[in-house]
């Protein structure tokens, strides 16, 4: 074939297609191949060439561990020691191997390896999770030409760069492939590009010309070509390579790449030519680790660490200080005060001779004593419980969709606390709010309305109105409503009306716009008609769900699409003249795709009477203009209903068309294809003019409205979540009418709020507009008048109980983010109730949702399904995904994913309170605990004249925070809750003590640490005041430093474990287990330990069997002691709970006494007035 | 700030919608609840054994085990005080009661005990040996004390605990004698002449070496001094075969010498002494008379003043006691425990004026 006549050819099959798949033959890249990153050669079909040996490109093994078994081991260490508290802990280790420890070296590293220990073991089991994915991707099979000519299967890691690779229907392909050829004619594939972009539509593919023939496995013996390329790159949009086949080179574009992670659809094989593999491919190269955002409590935490360093550092060198007096005074004037330490020949560490490098060192040796301060089990506790909080948040059935078997995952676990600390949710409207799925529900044919069902909207209205009577709003007087209802319901399509349903439409006056308006909704799309094959029933692959609601609707009155080719679509229709139905096929000549800047889409058909026509639909402030003066006649109709359709929150479509004749479309088509095949930079720009030439003079049809339906449970949830004080935002693409519909709908909006809306739509800005430059300014001083006169309406109202909303659209919103403006404009949103800011791109959201979190300083939650919200999810502190139908990009980008809004109420009100709470109060008694064992050592110091000598054996001490204290403080984390979890929904104003963060003030935090400040000296103090001295049994024996050792150590252990139980509010029998078992084990490990040898033992030999078990007066101090300890805090709590009781007490009491019942309302539901009060508060202080 | 119910009432009223649901919602979970709350919720009886073990995992994973919730209301508090103080405040007396009906003769000697030339150079007194350091005191018995009497000698401000001084011997060398070399913790007192002390370190070379005669009348009262070491010690920490063989042979002598021919299993003196004590101001003990004493018996002590506390200002007492179940004399515990008990009733007390007065005042009571 020449070469002219195929080009010829591959410009007549692309015009046939939509300009976004048309490329020019040569993009500018092109000319860079076999530069610097375009140095990639692929020999097709022969992996084995010396130079594709030579050039050694990667594998197909695909590996997403972190680790590798060598590299395991110092990596993940690594890892560990970039935390401060487990430096300090690795150095005290290391000293301990030198005379300054006061207690022996491997009881300080044993601690230190466990912990250590269990954090690696956790990051090893995941990474081996990790790896079994990763073995079982590489391990999948796919068909490989290789043996004897033919096409085997093989494991996908051994896929070679240059392999040709046969891959099936509905199979994933394995590498980035460069599409060879197809079952269909023509070379032509679809993909499904979920997992890359999250897009549900299908994407075309086509192959080159040269290769589209490969149809049959025995072309391939002979096929050898050279690709040259780009190198991998982590771009999904764009490909530059060319083909060397026949020593001609042909260009390649991202047309022809088929991308790993992408599915192969409605084709039944493909081959392609494998050009990067395992890590080259594009979508590895795109694996990016999602933000790693840490919560505000941790953040708090370090601060307390630092504290809790300061604190250290002050008592070490509080005590050195002393030991160097005391040190100093042993020897002076040649005379030796305490002579029994032999101060004359001494080393170093105790030279009264040189006291202050004595204090020094004694000053390290303190920083390793009182190292209990600092809580070594912390992260790994913390980290092990919130897994176990991911996995609960995982496995909640109330948060599990039967429908999509979608259950919530909590992608990642570092956030879980901040879920109970929300303060504004920014959410998306389309597929978060609303279904995004689409019912078709009214429309307007010709200046009637049509379309009988009520609006979720509508219904909301009127229930607002208090009208009892639901009203028909097309004004038609309905028969009965709902008894049109006949039977079967079609998803997408919620039309009722006998006047043109059942072939009804027939019978009209205007029976011809009828079906020209019909015929326009079944043939100007994109979308792919799927037949199932039982069933026999059509379905519909469309891009946008508006689209497959238009051809249901279609269908169900009686235009069914029936096949799409490239060229054609037909129908199947009734012939008005001879009242049958038949198969009519149109001849697609051209697709004017739709986009966001045309707002519109045409097609151009030839019709079996040759007639050409233009059908075209698109949005009302682009349609009404183009309309030709005689196609204008019932556009007033028209324009009152798409008034109302709006206000019933319904998108709308306006439906035109045109008639066009031969030349001038021959002339048009010239031009157009001219225009696509430009090389210049503003291509699009031009095809998009050339298009807008033939999309004019259209005649107007009608318009249709599709309602978008709001997710189950959304009004009752967005109402739960208010109460609980949570702050929402609407963010939305949408129209401003509609916007405000969809609010009240889902009670976002109510009728006794005042609504203050910032525009830029009003006269006088739009006359500006024209004036050209003025604009700028013009508006922006409009914006500041709107937001000072919304300030004052605001201030001007004393009360309290009025309520606001604002609702500001996306042109003043970007005005209001400009510099001078946003911090009177964050200080009004801030006042107000609901905030809605419609028209808004995904770049004004992820920045509003920036500017919110840094102005306010809250918390922000996102929440969003597309794509489109993916940098407002990753700018929050949470994002939240909708696991829904619109893919999965979201969902990658989020940090929990649930299917359904309606599910957020249980995690935050739940979840995030129970999370929220159970960190909180973990790390606070963590700190109380060491803060209590720690002092108990400082107090023996302060009475051993701080010599360094630990009042308790070493391995007492090594086994505090890893054996007595560890497991109830993480069964604290992991289990408790204050109030059940429908009590948790049901009150929600509890929710506040997460916002207003009460459980982790610093108020709280320090009076924990008082807390434990008391119980170490109520410890030591009543011990050492008890039992020293005297004898302390019948016998006469007397309290040694082994005894005291015990005996306060038992305190310590009985004080913490009873203060968590007194402190908890949930006992499950793992409770009970870990509290007294961790307390039985002591005196376990006591028994065992001082069963041991002395050698081994030391000090606890025989300490408790021989000494203190017989000794009524040790058991006797305990219980004086624990009592003691646990007075303080009961008493506090005693009065708190009785006489300012925090949110959750007044719940539990209501709760014990069971007087919900009678009269569940006394408990406060005016949080909004709470909230109200605490932004008034705020402004004072600030 | 206390809402009111106005305000709720009204707000409800306005959300129609919200309020129905969430009676449906919770309706149906109340009755889960109500029968939860107050104590243990009991789960159904199970059927058969696979049902309930998934019941069991479905009642884990929704955070729905059975638990006790306890609830702070005021009836609990104020039965916990009142519990707490009916408990101890008996405790308390008891144990004042068996401290008050020990017997303890407390006397300092370490002052008294120095000749009158040498009160002002004490500390050239003990340490040169050519003046005697026999000193007799004389003690009043004022009530009757039963056998056994225990002897102590009470030591202030000497830091046993002091850590050069605890580090400062080798339970290596005190068990297997000159077979084991781990000495290197004792210095300066490790070895003599090329060969490591036995027993070494500072704790043994500071052996407390006062001794005390009784005499009552004109009979010396027989002190006992056996068994006055823990057992454990005796058997496993001291060695059966160790002799003190050059114990106290150096140019600086510290404290106490021992028998070289007993081995130091039956040193016990030594044994107690080595038993660090936790606080710079203890006991120790040092033997047991085993007869009674009258109310008004005199008893003349014969001591040895030996031991050097004066460089450091340390105090020498010798304690004669009598023990109860409880061990000594010490009222603090019993104190200790009344203080604390009546602490809880007033607290109790307190509480529930302040309760019923605030219920009556303010009768919407939680909101």
């Amino acid at each position: 074939m020449p070469e002219g006549s195929r080009q010829r050819m591959r410009i007549n099959f692309r015009k046939l297609y939509s300009f976004i798949c048309f490329r020019p033959i040569y993009e500018p890249g092109h000319a860079q191949i076999g530069q610097k990153g375009y140095s990639r050669v692929v020999y097709c079909n022969d992996p084995d060439h010396l130079e594709a040996v030579k050039l050694n490109y990667r594998g197909n093994y695909v590996s997403t561990t972190k680790y590798s078994a060598a590299n395991f081991i110092p990596k993940s260490l690594f890892e560990q020691f970039r935390r401060v508290a487990n430096i300090y802990f690795l150095v005290v280790a290391c000293v301990s191997f030198s005379p300054l420890a006061p207690y022996s070296s491997l009881s300080i590293l044993a601690p230190l390896i466990v912990v250590i220990g269990a954090t690696m073991a956790k990051e090893g089991v995941e990474d081996w999770r990790r790896r079994k994915q990763d073995i079982e991707a590489n391990n999948r099979k796919v068909k490989v030409y290789g043996c004897n000519n033919t096409f085997c299967e093989t494991n996908w890691k051994k896929v070679r760069v240059g392999d040709i690779v046969k891959v099936c229907k509905d199979e994933y392909f394995p590498a980035d492939l460069v599409l060879l050829s197809s079952s269909h004619e023509g070379g032509v594939c679809y993909v499904e590009t979920m997992n890359l972009d999250g897009e549900t539509n299908l994407k075309l593919k086509h192959a080159l010309d040269v290769t589209s023939h490969l149809h049959d496995e025995k072309f391939f013996e002979e096929f050898r070509a050279v690709i040259k390329c780009e190198d991998p790159n982590e771009k999904l949009y764009s490909f530059i390579g060319t083909l060397s086949y026949d020593g001609k080179e042909y260009p390649l574009s991202i047309q022809q790449l088929l991308l790993r992670g992408s599915k192969l659809k409605n084709t039944e094989y493909v081959f392609g030519c494998a050009i990067f593999t395992g890590h080259d491919t594009k979508v590895m190269q795109n694996a990016t680790h999602p933000p790693s955002k840490r919560s505000k409590i941790e953040k708090k935490m370090d601060k307390i660490i630092y504290l809790l360093f300061s604190t250290l550092v002050l008592i070490a060198f509080v005590g050195s200080l002393f030991f160097g007096i005391e040190t100093k005074k042993d020897f002076s004037d040649g005379k030796l005060r305490r002579w029994y330490l032999r101060p004359d020949d001494t080393t170093v560490f105790y030279d009264p001779k040189r006291p202050s490098l004595s204090a020094f060192f004694h000053f390290l040796t303190a920083l390793m004593l009182y190292g209990y301060l600092i809580p070594i089990s912390l992260y790994i506790s913390i980290e092990i419980v919130k897994v176990l909080q991911s996995i609960f948040i995982n496995q909640d059935q109330h948060m599990y969709d039967e429908e999509t078997d979608k259950p919530a995952r909590a992608r990642t676990s570092n956030l879980n606390e901040e879920l109970g600390q929300v303060d504004i949710i920014l959410s998306d409207k389309t597929g978060t709010l609303t279904c995004n799925s689409m019912e078709f529900v009214k429309c307007s044919i010709a200046g009637t309305a049509y379309g009988r069902g009520m609006t979720e909207v509508e219904r909301a209205v009127t229930r607002r109105r208090g009208d009892a009577v639901p009203e028909s709003v097309d004004g038609v007087q309905g028969l009965e409503g709902d008894a049109v209802d006949s039977g079967k319901s079609v998803r997408g399509f919620n039309f009722r009306d006998e006047r043109i349903m059942n072939g009804q439409w027939v019978k009209r006056c205007d029976s011809k716009i009828i079906q020209k308006f019909f015929q326009v909704l079944a043939i100007c799309h994109t979308a792919i008609p799927e037949e199932n094959e039982q069933s026999g029933e059509i379905m519909y692959e469309a891009e946008s769900p508006d689209e497959a609601a238009f051809l249901i609707a279609a269908k169900e009155i009686g235009f069914k699409c029936k096949r799409v080719t490239q060229t054609s679509i037909s129908l199947c229709e009734l012939d008005t003249e001879n009242g049958k139905m038949e198969d009519r096929d149109y001849e697609r000549l051209q697709v004017l795709e739709f986009n966001t800047s045309r707002k519109r889409m045409s097609v151009i058909v030839r019709n079996k009477e040759k007639k050409l026509l233009l059908l075209s639909k698109g949005a009302d402030s682009v349609m009404f203009g183009r309309l030709s003066k005689d196609g204008r006649s019932f556009e007033s109709q028209t324009k009152d209903h798409i008034k109302k359709y709006a206000e019933a929150g319904l998108r709308i479509m306006v439906i035109a068309y045109r008639e066009l004749d031969e030349e001038e479309y021959k002339s048009w088509e010239k031009e157009f294809s001219k225009a696509k095949t430009s090389v210049t930079a503003e291509r699009d720009e031009l095809a998009e003019k050339v298009a807008d030439k033939i999309e004019r003079n259209l005649t107007l049809l009608g318009a249709t409205a599709v309602e978008d339906k709001l997710q189950k449970g959304v009004p009752e949830c967005i109402d739960t979540l208010a109460q609980a004080g949570i702050g929402l935002w609407v963010l939305t693409g949408d129209k401003m009418e509609t916007a405000i519909n969809i609010g009240y709908a889902c009670s976002l909006l109510r009728e006794d709020m005042k609504q203050i809306v910032i525009t830029l739509d009003s006269p006088d800005i739009a006359a500006s507009e024209n004036q050209g430059d003025r604009e700028a300014k013009a508006s922006l001083e409009s914006i500041r008048k709107q937001i000072g006169e919304g300030m004052s309406q605001i201030n001007s109202t004393k009360e309290s109980d009025i309520m606001y909303g604002l609702i500001i659209d996306g042109k003043s919103l970007e005005f209001s983010l400009k510099k001078d403006i946003d911090k009177s404009f964050f200080e009004l949103a801030t006042k107000c109730n609901t905030v809605i800011c419609c028209r808004s791109s995904p770049k004004q959201k992820a920045l509003v949702t920036r500017l919110v979190k840094r102005e306010t300083g809250n918390t922000t939650l996102a929440i969003g399904d597309g794509a489109n919200d993916v940098g407002m999810l990753q700018e929050a502190d949470i994002g939240v995904g909708i696991s829904g139908v619109e893919g999965m990009q979201a969902v990658m980008a989020s940090d929990f994913a649930i299917a359904q809004f309606r599910f957020l109420e249980r995690l935050l009100l739940v979840h995030g309170h129970w999370c929220y709470r159970r960190i909180a109060m973990m790390i606070c008694y963590f700190f109380y605990k060491n803060i209590a064992f720690g002092f108990t050592l400082f107090w023996f110091e302060a009475h051993a004249s701080f010599s360094g000598q630990p009042a308790y054996n070493d391995w007492y001490m090594s086994f505090y925070n890893v054996f007595f204290t560890s497991l109830p403080v993480i069964a604290l984390g992991v289990f408790d809750q204050d109030v059940s979890a429908p009590l948790c929904v049901k009150y929600p104003f509890l929710y506040l003590e997460g916002v207003e963060n009460i459980l982790f003030s610093w108020p709280r935090i320090l009076g924990w640490m008082f807390n434990g400040f008391l119980t170490s000296i109520i410890i030591f103090s009543l011990t050492t005041k008890s039992m020293i001295k005297q004898a302390f049994r019948r016998d006469g024996q007397v309290v040694d430093y082994e005894v005291l050792g015990v005996t306060m150590y038992t305190c310590v252990v009985w004080a913490v474990n009873c203060q968590m139980a007194i402190s908890i509010n949930y006992f499950t029998w793992i409770h009970h287990f870990f509290i007294w078992g961790s307390i039985a084990f002591w005196y376990k490990f006591l028994v065992i330990y001082g069963y041991l040898p002395p050698e081994m033992s030391t000090t606890a030999y025989r300490a408790f069997v021989e000494e203190c078990a017989p000794s009524v007066l040790y058991w006797l101090v305990t219980l004086l002691v624990v009592i003691c300890t646990l007075l303080p805090y009961f008493s506090f709590r005693a009065f708190q709970t009785r006489f300012y009781p925090m949110y959750h007490d007044r719940i539990q009491r209501k709760q014990y006494e069971g007087l919900e019942a009678e009269n569940s309302d006394e408990l406060p539901r005016q949080v909004r007035k709470k909230r109200h009060l605490r932004k008034t508060l705020m402004q004072r202080n600030s | 700030m206390p809402p009111t119910s106005s305000t709720s009432k009204k707000s409800i009223h306005h959300l129609p919608i919200s309020a129905q649901y969430l009676s449906v919602l919770c309706s149906g979970i109340a009755e889960m609840d109500n029968r939860s709350a107050p104590t243990v919720e009991r789960s159904d009886p199970p059927t058969r054994k696979p049902l309930w073990r998934s019941q069991a995992i479905n009642k884990f994973t929704q955070q729905n085990l059975p638990a006790c919730k306890p609830v702070l209301t005021p009836t609990w508090v104020i039965l916990t005080f009142l519990l707490i103080g009916t408990i101890f405040i008996p405790i308390g007396l008891v144990c004042l009661h068996a401290s008050r009906s020990v017997v303890e003769i407390v006397d300092r000697y370490d002052i008294d005990c120095v000749p009158e030339q040498f009160k002002s150079n004490k500390l050239g007194y003990i340490k040169d040996s050519s003046y005697p350091k026999n000193c007799s005191r004389t003690l009043k018995v004022n009530r009757h004390m039963k056998a056994p009497i225990y002897i102590y000698y009470q030591l202030d401000n000497y830091y046993q605990n002091h850590r050069r001084y605890v580090k400062s011997r080798s339970n290596q060398q005190l068990l297997h004698g000159l077979g084991s070399n781990k000495t290197s913790l004792c210095k300066p007192e490790q070895s003599n002449n090329g060969l490591p002390i036995v027993p070494c370190g500072l704790v043994a070379w500071s052996l407390f070496n006062d001794t005390y005669k009784f005499i009552r009348g004109k009979s010396e009262l027989n002190v006992n001094r056996k068994n006055i070491a823990w057992k454990s010690d005796r058997d496993h920490k001291f060695g059966k075969h160790v002799y003190p063989f050059n114990f106290q042979n150096g140019t600086l002598i510290g404290g106490g010498k021992l028998n070289s021919s007993v081995p130091l299993s039956d040193q016990e003196d030594l044994i107690v002494w080595m038993r660090t004590a936790a606080l710079p101001s203890f006991r120790k003990l040092y033997g047991r008379i085993e007869e009674n004493l009258h109310a008004n018996d005199v008893i003349v002590v014969n001591l040895m003043n030996n031991y050097n506390t004066y460089s450091f200002g340390g105090k020498k007492k010798l304690v004669l006691s009598t023990s109860s179940w409880l061990g000594g004399k010490n009222d603090f515990p019993g104190f200790a425990y009344i203080f604390v008990g009546s602490y809880c009733i007033v607290i109790a007390i307190v509480f529930m004026l302040l309760h019923v007065k605030n219920s009556r005042n303010t009768h919407v009571g939680y909101n």
